[in-house]
């Protein structure tokens, strides 16, 4: 184990990634970006943010990182993918060929539509928090199945919005972009990260829609 | 829109963040620019660098044209209104696409009045030269903004000098001191409590692409390194001599724009890039970026 032990990392290749950075900040877990395959080194957990997933897949194939990826899950490391993340780690893509395919479910990409069927609601996830938390969901796929080794942590209407087997989280919505810290929280737990025991909705009063921009460029 | 529609609009733009938008005119170009790995596509029916060439009025593009590319695509599409037309932005919204570009590489249908975004469930991007012009627009209800520079060019040199515009005039608000604010507020023609926010972040508060001139990746990753959270590509894609090679080494640059030897192996033997036009000597009524306020 070296120094990185006890960090989760965010794959910084496209999308959401200050956010998630900021809210593992908030949690008081150590976080830094993922850019090259040596940086997942001795890292806890990583998270594969929402943006893009064929410009997400294309990036990880041309600079070797889902071979590391592959390879870090083989030695341990867990994995949280949220969105275009869920749809990377999918065994099954429907209409399309899945890509990392590390996790028994399927997915459906843009299931919901266009961006005016982007939505927010509240749920409630009762493994994760007993108060129902805010959820986020933009141009989001759904996980239409999931097989015998994956437990359902969020089932809503028709399809399933968040799961995970032993290594593995997914969520369709976006914990990042809510002040909600809960799944986060989840994740540095499955992690073996040491973080509050509390499982309430874990709203900070002090996120706002801008918080990302702290570790995004500054003039 | 709702205060809660406008935020998922801001944070679609932010899912975008470190990607390439490409403009493409037909479904095949649209099916290269995904597999190429652009995070969203701009359908439009002629690349600024030939409404630049072939003159005229530029309107929106036939809604049949956008309709295929999304068929196409499963990426976000975007389309262009001209700047004021809010009827075109209402078509487009019926069309349920996922971004209007309120452009003008576009011929603006209004003098006076941007659209009013804030009446649109649909997100808005805009252009802007500067600080004024950008929270101007966010002020009106865009959700991202994006430099004009000097679209159709293939020359970066109007991006830049946007972008830097910006930048200073954001270090400038950063450290002014709160009774100088009402001032800055009123030259540049911006609401005081958004300078006040822009002072607070230290950046514009939502996300904020360069576009205009970007032609090589070089290019994208000078753009990114002076703090763009993403890039457009128009003609420089498809008006390249290989537009599928183009497309995949400008994704590469702009997620590695900070790692010049990952620059140095992206940039290598890709054949010409789109011819560029000088923008220096270039008559007034040719310059894009003056359209708009």
């Amino acid at each position: 184990m070296n120094a990185a032990a006890g960090a989760i990392g965010v794959l910084d290749l496209q999308g959401g990634v200050q956010e998630h950075l900021d809210h593992l900040r908030r949690i008081g877990v150590a976080a830094r970006p993922v850019k090259r395959a040596a940086e997942l080194d001795g890292l806890a957990g990583l998270i594969i943010p929402g943006g893009e997933s064929t410009c997400l897949s294309r990036l990880l194939t041309i600079f070797g990182l889902d071979d590391a990826i592959r390879q870090g899950y083989g030695n341990g490391l867990k994995l949280w993918g949220t969105c275009a993340g869920a749809i990377l780690l999918a065994r099954e893509n429907v209409g399309e060929m899945p890509f990392l395919g590390l996790m028994d479910i399927a997915v459906n990409r843009n299931a919901f539509g266009s961006q005016l069927d982007s939505f927010n609601r509240d749920a409630l996830a009762p493994a994760v928090a007993r108060e129902p938390i805010p959820l986020t969901f933009i141009r989001a796929p759904k996980i239409v199945q999931a097989g015998p080794g994956v437990r359902i942590l969020l089932q809503l209407d028709d399809y399933i919005a968040a799961a995970e087997d032993d290594q593995i989280l997914v969520t369709v919505f976006h914990p990042e972009l809510t002040p909600s810290l809960a799944f986060h929280r989840y994740f540095a737990r499955k992690c073996g990260l040491k973080v509050a025991e509390t499982d309430d909705a874990a709203l900070d009063p002090d996120w706002t829609p801008q918080s990302w921009t702290r570790f995004s460029y500054h003039v | 829109m709702t205060e809660n529609r406008y935020l998922l609009n801001t944070q679609l733009a932010q899912m975008l963040k470190g990607g390439v938008i490409m403009d493409v005119v037909n479904v095949e170009q649209a099916q290269i620019a995904q597999e190429a790995g652009a995070v969203a596509v701009m359908a439009l029916e002629r690349v600024p660098a030939d409404i630049r060439k072939q003159g005229g009025v530029a309107r929106m593009s036939d809604p049949g044209l956008i309709k295929a590319i999304k068929a196409a695509v499963t990426i976000p599409v975007m389309a262009k209104a001209r700047i004021g037309h809010f009827v075109e932005a209402q078509i487009l919204q019926a069309l349920k696409i996922d971004y209007i570009d309120e452009s003008e590489v576009l011929t603006p249908a209004d003098e006076e009045c941007h659209i009013d975004k804030s009446r649109f469930e649909i997100p808005f991007v805009c252009g802007a030269r500067n600080l004024g012009e950008a929270v101007r627009r966010i002020a009106e209800g865009a959700a991202m903004i994006r430099t004009k520079g000097e679209a159709g060019t293939g020359n970066v040199v109007e991006a830049v000098r946007h972008m830097r515009t910006m930048n200073r005039e954001i270090r400038q608000l950063a450290t002014m001191p709160v009774e100088e604010i009402m001032n800055f507020a009123k030259i540049n023609g911006i609401p005081y409590e958004l300078a006040l926010e822009v002072k607070k972040l230290g950046r514009l508060p939502v996300v904020n692409f360069a576009a205009g001139g970007i032609a090589t990746p070089a290019d994208a990753a000078l753009m990114m390194q002076l703090g763009c959270d993403g890039v457009f590509v128009g003609s420089g894609i498809f008006k390249s001599s290989d537009p599928a090679r183009y497309a995949r080494a400008i994704v590469k640059a702009t997620a590695y724009h900070d790692d010049p030897a990952k620059l140095l192996e992206v940039s290598m033997d890709l054949g010409e890039p789109m011819p560029g036009l000088d923008v220096a000597n270039m008559p007034s009524a040719e310059r894009l970026a003056g359209r708009g306020w």
